[in-house]
């Protein structure tokens, strides 16, 4: 029966259930949004590194395995020394220059890269002169740029001279010398690829480099142990500001029932006293109003859900060049719990409230 | 062992208002036999409602003795006048009181659940009950689509519905049009003769106090 009146409730309020529940929907997407959005990008980022096609990631002394920018690194290493080394069949060099927010142009030896990678052509083809850039097809779909268009970064026009598939380490590729050359940067790289006549005899091989005189303090992983360095735990910063985002949510998710409830008790107030009048006890009182809150929570939680599969196809359609998002199912439990307790803590008050009130003074209420 | 099933002696309740005591009763003995059907009369502020309250266990007594039922009132905890209310007495509103989201049904049956007997079907007294009220055919109803006197009625089904001892009815008829009133209070009378319901009513009326056994006037927070 307290289920009945529980649904009855919520039914005869319909405007202010279904706001009270989006506002919880709300939380929820935002929550599952910024990390989606967290999570995409990392995932971006480590389809796009497994995509150069390399075995082996080496990066300088005192450079971050995840740094959008930094040259630090010789290229001359590359024909003096990585080549030569026993199992590396190719060998190249990329300079990552940073272009604005996070993102990034990526300066390689063509012919080197295209070899390791497997770059498919999806329009046009390899740069031919100084300025001109390869693009992949997310940037070009956000930016509506085709071959033949001129993009500007670096205080530079460049031409697009060809669009690639996604997913083969960088967005833009630029001539590896121009970009040296416009970043004070000459004959320097950011990070050197291998590729090896056999995947398997991968940690071999770093073994071997990293025993060898003149890299100590080299950064030396595995494709795969360079991608798990992808993750939301070694992003500066971004575990806290996933923290921040829940505590807001919780916050509003909190305030939101709060809210709610706080009117609902003082508007139920006679309905409150006959329900004393009847029998129930406080505990009945609390138990009714939890329940209600527990539906809004739930019901939120799943508009939130899906609002957040239309979230995920907004930012994936409109800005994938630049963000990415996916759905986190694993991130559903986690949330519905959060959206459960906020609901559940901005119900209490109004709940003892309500259970304190005086059935008399109750009855009385108009 | 005595008949009474309501004995209230020396019965006194003092509100406290701000910083001043005000006394709604004022030492009131009355006894209620079982079975009867007692008219409470008296003016607007005589204490009339706070004998119903305090009978009905939704408050306690500042001081003196209330026996319902052979429960002593005076150390019940809220706990306990809770279970009062559940168990052994009914109430019935001037302003009907009905949950406005549920079916007469659903009212009824709420008063069941508190009561302890959620999910057990109604009994076939209990039917005939809500044909006596002729209410049987509204059940589905919600309470706006009922008339005042049907809420009445209802409301007076959804007290009975525990086989409470006492059925407290407070100005049961005085939102009601005379033929509604007519018929709440041949229900009321019916209910006391045919079922030996005890009641104690409320009322401002003298033509509906002339339906009980009867009647006593408060005055002052005093019986005259």
């Amino acid at each position: 029966m307290i289920n009945r009146l529980v649904i009855e409730n919520l039914k005869h309020r319909r405007l202010r259930t279904t706001l009270s529940a989006l506002s919880i929907g709300f939380q929820v997407t935002m929550i599952l949004a910024v990390v989606g959005l967290s999570r995409g990008m990392l995932q971006d980022s480590q389809n796009r590194a497994r995509g150069a096609g390399a075995d082996i990631f080496v990066k300088p002394p005192a450079a971050s395995a995840i740094s959008l920018g930094g040259a630090n690194m010789p290229e001359k290493m590359i024909p003096a020394f990585f080549i030569q080394q026993p199992h590396v069949v190719r060998a190249a060099g990329s300079l990552i220059q940073p272009i604005g927010g996070i993102s990034t142009v990526t300066g390689v030896q063509f012919d080197d890269f295209a070899a390791m990678s497997g770059i498919r052509f999806i329009e046009g083809g390899k740069f031919r002169a100084k300025f001109d850039v390869v693009i992949d097809e997310y940037y070009a779909e956000q930016n509506k740029k085709k071959v033949g268009d001129s993009i500007r970064f670096l205080n530079t026009a460049w031409r697009v001279t060809g669009i690639i598939e996604a997913g083969k380490l960088a967005r833009i590729i630029a001539p590896l010398a121009t970009l040296q050359e416009l970043t004070s940067n000459t004959g320097k790289i950011s990070q050197v690829l291998l590729k090896l006549d056999n995947p398997k005899i991968t940690p071999s091989v770093i073994s071997a480099l990293k025993n060898t005189p003149g890299l100590e303090g080299y950064s030396i992983y595995s494709v795969e142990e360079f991608v798990s360095m992808f993750s939301i735990d070694n992003v500066p910063g971004l575990k806290a500001f996933i923290y921040v985002i829940i505590g807001l949510s919780v916050v509003i998710g909190f305030l939101v029932v709060w809210l709610t409830m706080y009117t609902t008790v003082l508007e139920r107030t006679r309905e409150i006293g006959i329900l004393k009048a009847l029998g129930a006890s406080p505990f009945d009182i609390i138990n009714l109003l939890f329940r209600e809150t527990l539906i809004l929570a739930l019901v939120g939680w799943a508009a939130g859900v899906g609002l957040s599969y239309a979230a995920n196809a907004a930012i994936n359609g409109l800005v994938r060049a630049s963000l990415q998002s996916v759905i986190v199912y694993d991130w559903w439990p986690t949330v519905m719990a959060i959206a459960v307790f906020a609901s559940l803590l901005g119900a209490a008050w109004p709940g003892l409230r309500a259970a304190k009130q005086d059935a008399i003074e109750a009855l009385a209420y108009e | 062992m005595s008949n009474d099933i309501i004995r209230i002696s020396g019965l006194k309740k003092v509100y406290r208002v701000g910083d001043i005591d005000v006394p709604a009763l004022r030492g009131v003995d009355l006894n209620v036999a079982r079975g009867e059907f007692l008219s409470v009369v008296g003016p607007s502020g005589s204490g009339k409602s706070t004998l119903f309250h305090i009978v009905g266990g939704l408050t306690s007594p500042t001081s003196g003795t209330v026996i319902i039922d052979g429960q002593d009132m005076a150390n019940l905890t809220d706990l306990d006048r809770t279970r009062l209310r559940r168990g052994k007495v009914g109430f019935i509103f001037q302003k009907y009181n009905l949950l406005p989201t549920l079916s007469a049904m659903d009212n009824i049956l709420m008063a069941r659940h508190f009561g302890g007997g959620n999910g057990q079907p109604l009994s076939e007294q209990f039917n005939d009950l809500l044909k006596l009220l002729g209410i049987h055919h509204r059940l589905h109803h919600k309470p706006r689509a009922l008339s005042g006197g049907e809420q009445q009625r209802v409301a007076i089904a959804r007290a009975l519905v525990n086989r409470p001892a006492i059925l407290l009815a407070d100005e049961p008829t005085g939102n009601l049009d005379t033929e509604n009133s007519d018929r709440v209070l041949s229900v009321l009378r019916d209910l006391n003769v045919k079922l030996g319901q005890t009641i104690l009513m409320i009322t401002h009326n003298p033509e509906a106090a002339a339906y009980g056994h009867r009647t006593v006037t408060m005055r002052d927070g005093r019986l005259k």
